[in-house]
C-alpha cells in the first residue's frame, strides 16, 4: 500500500538523521569556505558550489549542539529548498535507508526546544531510529542570532 | 502534442499581439495629435488585421468577432470613406484595451474572458456607419462634438445616423468589407519588415549571460595560474582568451540592454487618459528614449517610473484655468529625460507645475506626526523633500484614485534603492518639479576593487568608489584624529569620518603594530566617508551573485561573486556599511526623513530629543550647541582675511561672500576677540552659507538630550546637560534673525 521512501542519511554525533533523497541534490565533502560576518551564527559560510554560491547550515549549532570533536571533517549534504540550494554541514555522512510508512511515528511530546521545529518524524530502524530533518524548519531561524565570533 | 502546439501558439499571439496592440496605441495617439503619417493607418490595420486571423484560426471566436468589427472602421478610415472623429480616437483605444483584456485572460488560464463588449461594437459600427451617409457623418459630428467623451455615449451614432437619413439601411458592414480585403495583402506585403531580428526567450538571454559570467570567473582563474607559469605560448593564449572573453561579455550584455523608450512607450497613453480624466492639458516630451539599460533593470524601474508620472500629472501639474491665471502656458509640461553618467543611467522627471510647497510639506508631517514644529524651521529644503519619501506620507489635498493614497513615493524609493539607485527631489516651488532618479545600468557584472581586511578578500564596487588614501607606515597616528571616539581624516582640508571595516564586520581588532593604513573614500548617497581595510588587490570584473534568503537580513553586503581561485568573497554594500555606521544620519538626505521619525519616537518615550550637536565655545567656559545637520563646515580664517561690506563683517568664501555672525556679540557674551585667527561654523540657513563665529569647538555628540526651556533670551532654546556640563542649546535661525544678518544673506541669495 504505502509508497517506500528513500532518505539519505547522516549522523550528528551518534544520532541518524535523513533528508529525502528526492531532495539532496549531492554529498560533498570537505569544503573550503568563506566566512560570513554578521551573519547568524547557524550560517557557517558560504561555498562555491561549480559557479552558484550556496550557503552553508551549521546542523550542530541549529540543534543547540557543541563544536564537533577534534578529527571531525565535516560533510555537506546539498539540500533543495524553496529559496534554492542550502547546503547542511554535518559529522559524517550515511547510507540511503528505505523506510516504509509503516514504520513512520510523530516525534515524541515531550520533544522541546530547537529539536521541536527541526524533526519532522521519527522512523524505526532495526537497533537505530532515523530522525527525518524538516529542511524548512532549520532554515527558519531568527537572523538576530548574530555570531560575533563564531570562529574558534 | 496538438495540445502542446496550440498553447504554445496561443503564447506566441499574446506576446506578439500584445506588442502590436502598444504600437496601435502610440499610432492613434499620433492620428489624435494630427501627426499621423502615410503608414499610420496601415499599421494600425495589419496589426488588427494578423491579431484577428491568428486568432481565428486559433478558434478563439471572441476576440476574432471583436477584432472584425475594429478592423472594418480602420479600413473604412484608411480608405478615406469615414473621417476620423474626435471620439474615434477614444472609440480605438478602448477597442485596443478590450482586445488587451481578452488577450490577457488568455495567457492566464487559455480562456478569452467573459468581457461584454456590446456598447464598445455598438460604437465601432456606429463610427463605421457615418462612412456610409456624409449627411449623417455631418450631423453626427455636430452632435457628438460637445459630448464629454468619458461619458457612456447615451445615444450611440447609429440609431442616429438613421433617424436623419432613413433610406440608408443600417447594414453597412457587407458592402464596405470585398473592397477591404483586396488591399489587406498589399498593406501586409509592404509592411513586411525583413528578417533581420529575432524572438529569443528572455530566459535563454538570462542563462546565456549566467554562462558568460562563468566563463569570465573561469578567465580569471587561467589568467592568475598562467601569471605563475610564464609559458610564452600559454601566455599568448590566455591573451587570446581575455581578449575574446570580454568582447564576449560586451556582447551578451548588449543583447540584455533595451532602451528606456521601451518602458516610456506607455506613457503617452497614461498621460493622455489621466490628464483627460483630470482636465489638465499636458504637452509630454521624452529625450534621450534610445538610452539602454539592462533589461532585469527596465523591469524593475518600470513601476516606480509610472508611479512618478502619475504623480506628476495628478499632484504637479495644474489645471489650465489655475496655469493660465499664474501666467504659464496652459498647457503643462512634463519632460522625461534619460542619460548617461558614469555608468549610470540618470532619469528626470520634470513637471512646470505648481512645485512643492515647503510649508506644506512641512504642516503635513507635523500634523501626520513625523516631525516637530520646532524642529520645522531648521530642516533644509532637501531634507524637508525627503518627507515626502517617508512612508504614509502624502500632500495631496484631496484622495484622487490616481495617487495620493498615501503609499507610493516611499515604496518608489524602497523600489529604486532594491536594484542599487537613489531618488532626490528638487523644486521650485510654483515653477517646477524635478524627480531625479539614478540606477546602475547593469547588476550583473561590475567592476569592484578588491581588498583585504582580517584574512578575507572583499569587493568593492566601483561605482561608489572615490578615491584611494595611503597612509604610510607610521603615519597613521598622526594622520588619524579622534573627534571623541571617532576617527576622521584631513582630507584636502576637510574632515573625513572614517569606519574601520573590521570593526564594521565585528571582526577581531587589528594588532597595535598598524603598518600601512588603506583608506577608500567612498560615496553613499551624496556623503563621503573613508573605509580603513588592512589590505588593497586588485580590480576585477566580478560577477554578482545574490546570497541566499538565510542571509536576507544583512544590508552590508550586496551579494558574492567567485574570485580568481575559486573562493567565495562577499561584495560590500556601501550603502549599507553607511547606514550601519549612522555615516549618513546627519547629511543623508533620504535618511532625513526617517532621522526624524526617530527623533519623534525617542521625544515621546524620554522626554528628551535625539540630537546630534556641535559644542563650541563662546565667551567663557559654558560650551553652547547647535544642531550639526546644518553646520556645512568648519573653517578658520585669518583675521585679516575678515573684510566689512555694507556695514557687515564678511568673509571671502568658496568664491561667495559670507556673512560673520558673532555668536558672542549677539548673545551678549564676552569672547576672546583678540585672536587672529576667526573660527567659523559654516551654517546652512536656508541654502545660504552664514558663518557663526565662535571662540573654539569642542566636540560633536551624539544623543538624547533634555532641555529645559529658561529665561527668554533670543537666539536660545533653553539648557541642557551634555557631557556633564550645562550647555546652552542655540537656534541658529533666531539668532541670525536677531542679528540682522540675514537680510545680507537674502541679498545675496538673489544675486
Amino acid at each position: 500500500m504505502s509508497q517506500p521512501k528513500q532518505f539519505c542519511t547522516f549522523y550528528l554525533g551518534a544520532a541518524l538523521f535523513g533528508v529525502e533523497v528526492t531532495r539532496v541534490q549531492e554529498v560533498i565533502r570537505y569544503q573550503e569556505m568563506t566566512e560570513v560576518p554578521l551573519a547568524p551564527a547557524v550560517v557557517r559560510g558560504l561555498i562555491n558550489l561549480r559557479g552558484s554560491i550556496v550557503s552553508c547550515i551549521d546542523l550542530r549549532r541549529r540543534f543547540g549542539m557543541g563544536p564537533a570533536p577534534e578529527g571531525v571533517l565535516a560533510s555537506n549534504v546539498v539540500t533543495q529548498t524553496a529559496g534554492g540550494l542550502v547546503s547542511l554541514q554535518v559529522d559524517r555522512i550515511g547510507d540511503v535507508v528505505e523506510v516504509t510508512e509503516e514504520s513512520q511515528e510523530a516525534p515524541p511530546d515531550t520533544l522541546r526546544g530547537a529539536a521541536r521545529k527541526l524533526i519532522g518524524h521519527v522512523y524505526k530502524l532495526n537497533g537505530s531510529l532515523l530522525r527525518s530533518l524538516n529542511v524548512e524548519g532549520v532554515l527558519d531561524f531568527e537572523s538576530s542570532t548574530r555570531g560575533s565570533s563564531p570562529q574558534n | 502534442m496538438a495540445t502542446d502546439l496550440q498553447t504554445q501558439l496561443i503564447h506566441d499571439l499574446v506576446e506578439e499581439s500584445v506588442e502590436g496592440l502598444d504600437q496601435f496605441d502610440s499610432e492613434v495617439l499620433a492620428l489624435e495629435k494630427g501627426e499621423s503619417g502615410p503608414d499610420t493607418l496601415n499599421t494600425m490595420f495589419r496589426v488588427i488585421h494578423s491579431l484577428k486571423g491568428t486568432s481565428g484560426c486559433l478558434g478563439l471566436g471572441r476576440i476574432e468577432s471583436l477584432a472584425h468589427v475594429g478592423e472594418n472602421l480602420l479600413s473604412l478610415l484608411r480608405e478615406g470613406k469615414v473621417e476620423a472623429q474626435p471620439r474615434t480616437t477614444s472609440t480605438l483605444l478602448r477597442y485596443s484595451d478590450a482586445l488587451r483584456a481578452m488577450l490577457h485572460s488568455l495567457g492566464l488560464d487559455g480562456k478569452e474572458g467573459e468581457h461584454d463588449h456590446a456598447q464598445l461594437v455598438a460604437d465601432l459600427t456606429a463610427l463605421s456607419n457615418l462612412g456610409e451617409n456624409p449627411q449623417g457623418q455631418a450631423e453626427a459630428a455636430g452632435l457628438f462634438e460637445d459630448l464629454p467623451e468619458d461619458l457612456p455615449a447615451p445615444t450611440p451614432a447609429a440609431p442616429v445616423s438613421a433617424a436623419v437619413v432613413p433610406p440608408a439601411p443600417a447594414a453597412p458592414v457587407g458592402p464596405a468589407n470585398p473592397p477591404a480585403r483586396a488591399q489587406e495583402k498589399a498593406a501586409v506585403v509592404s509592411g513586411g519588415i525583413a528578417e533581420t531580428a529575432i524572438r529569443v526567450d528572455v530566459g535563454q538571454l538570462d542563462s546565456l549571460m549566467d554562462l558568460v559570467g562563468e566563463l569570465v570567473l573561469a578567465r580569471n582563474q587561467i589568467l592568475q595560474f598562467a601569471g605563475r607559469l610564464a609559458e610564452p605560448t600559454l601566455l599568448n593564449a590566455t591573451q587570446r582568451l581575455n581578449i575574446i572573453t570580454t568582447k564576449l561579455q560586451e556582447n551578451v550584455m548588449k543583447t540584455r540592454m533595451q532602451p528606456i523608450s521601451n518602458v516610456w512607450s506607455k506613457f503617452p497613453r497614461i498621460v493622455r487618459d489621466l490628464s483627460r480624466e483630470l482636465g489638465k492639458r499636458v504637452n509630454l516630451v521624452m529625450e534621450g528614449r534610445e538610452t539602454e539599460l539592462d533589461r532585469t533593470i527596465i523591469e524593475a524601474v518600470k513601476d516606480p517610473l509610472t508611479h512618478l508620472v502619475r504623480n506628476a500629472i495628478d499632484h504637479g501639474l495644474e489645471t489650465p484655468g489655475v496655469r493660465s491665471a499664474a501666467g504659464k502656458p496652459e498647457e503643462g509640461l512634463l519632460r522625461l529625460r534619460a542619460f548617461h553618467e558614469s555608468g549610470h543611467v540618470n532619469i528626470e522627471i520634470l513637471d512646470d507645475g505648481s512645485g512643492i510647497s515647503r510649508d506644506r510639506v512641512v504642516q503635513k508631517a507635523i500634523q501626520k506626526g513625523l516631525l516637530h514644529a520646532d524642529q520645522a524651521s531648521r530642516l533644509a529644503d532637501r531634507e524637508v523633500y525627503a518627507l515626502l519619501f517617508a512612508p504614509g506620507f502624502s500632500t495631496a489635498e484631496k484622495v484622487t484614485n490616481i495617487s495620493g493614497r498615501g503609499v507610493g513615493l516611499d515604496v518608489v524609493k524602497k523600489n529604486i534603492e532594491k536594484i542599487g539607485g537613489s531618488v532626490d527631489i528638487q523644486s521650485d516651488p510654483g515653477r517646477s518639479t524635478t524627480i531625479r532618479v539614478k540606477i546602475p545600468l547593469t547588476l550583473a557584472i561590475i567592476p569592484a576593487l578588491i581588498i583585504n581586511c582580517a584574512g578575507s578578500r572583499y569587493a568593492t564596487p566601483q561605482a561608489s568608489l572615490v578615491e584611494l588614501v595611503l597612509i604610510e607606515n607610521g603615519q597613521a597616528a598622526r594622520a588619524i584624529e579622534y573627534v571623541d571616539t571617532s576617527p576622521v581624516y584631513r582630507l584636502r582640508g576637510s574632515l573625513l569620518p572614517l569606519l574601520s571595516l573590521r570593526e564594521q564586520l565585528e571582526l577581531e581588532r587589528a594588532a597595535e603594530s598598524q603598518e600601512a593604513v588603506y583608506l577608500l573614500v567612498l560615496q553613499a548617497e551624496g556623503k563621503q566617508f573613508g573605509l580603513m581595510v588592512d589590505g588593497i588587490h586588485d580590480t576585477e570584473e566580478i560577477v554578482v551573485k545574490p546570497l541566499g534568503k538565510e542571509l536576507n537580513g544583512l544590508s552590508v553586503f550586496a551579494g558574492a561573486t567567485i574570485m580568481g581561485d575559486g573562493r567565495v568573497a562577499l561584495i560590500l554594500d556601501v550603502l549599507g556599511v553607511a547606514r550601519r555606521a549612522c555615516v549618513l544620519d546627519h547629511a543623508g538626505r533620504d535618511e532625513a526623513a526617517k532621522g526624524i521619525a526617530e527623533i519623534r519616537n525617542s521625544d515621546n518615550r524620554e522626554g528628551g530629543t535625539r540630537q546630534s550637536l556641535l559644542l563650541f565655545a563662546i565667551g567663557g567656559d559654558q560650551p553652547a550647541a547647535i544642531p550639526l545637520s546644518h553646520v556645512a563646515r568648519l573653517e578658520e580664517f585669518a583675521a585679516s582675511a575678515v573684510e566689512k561690506a555694507a556695514n557687515a563683517e564678511v568673509v571671502q568664501y568658496r568664491g561667495q561672500i559670507m556673512p560673520l555672525l558673532h555668536v558672542g556679540r549677539v548673545l551678549a557674551r564676552e569672547s576672546s576677540s583678540a585672536d587672529e585667527t576667526v573660527r567659523v561654523v559654516v551654517y546652512n540657513h536656508r541654502g545660504v552659507n552664514i558663518g557663526l563665529v565662535v571662540d573654539r569647538v569642542l566636540d560633536t555628540v551624539d544623543g538624547v538630550f533634555s532641555i529645559q526651556r529658561c529665561m527668554d533670551r533670543p537666539g536660545v532654546l533653553g539648557s541642557g546637560v551634555v557631557q556633564h556640563r550645562v550647555t546652552d542649546f542655540l537656534d541658529p535661525d533666531a539668532l541670525i534673525r536677531a542679528s540682522g544678518v540675514i537680510e545680507f544673506a537674502g541679498a545675496g541669495e538673489r544675486l
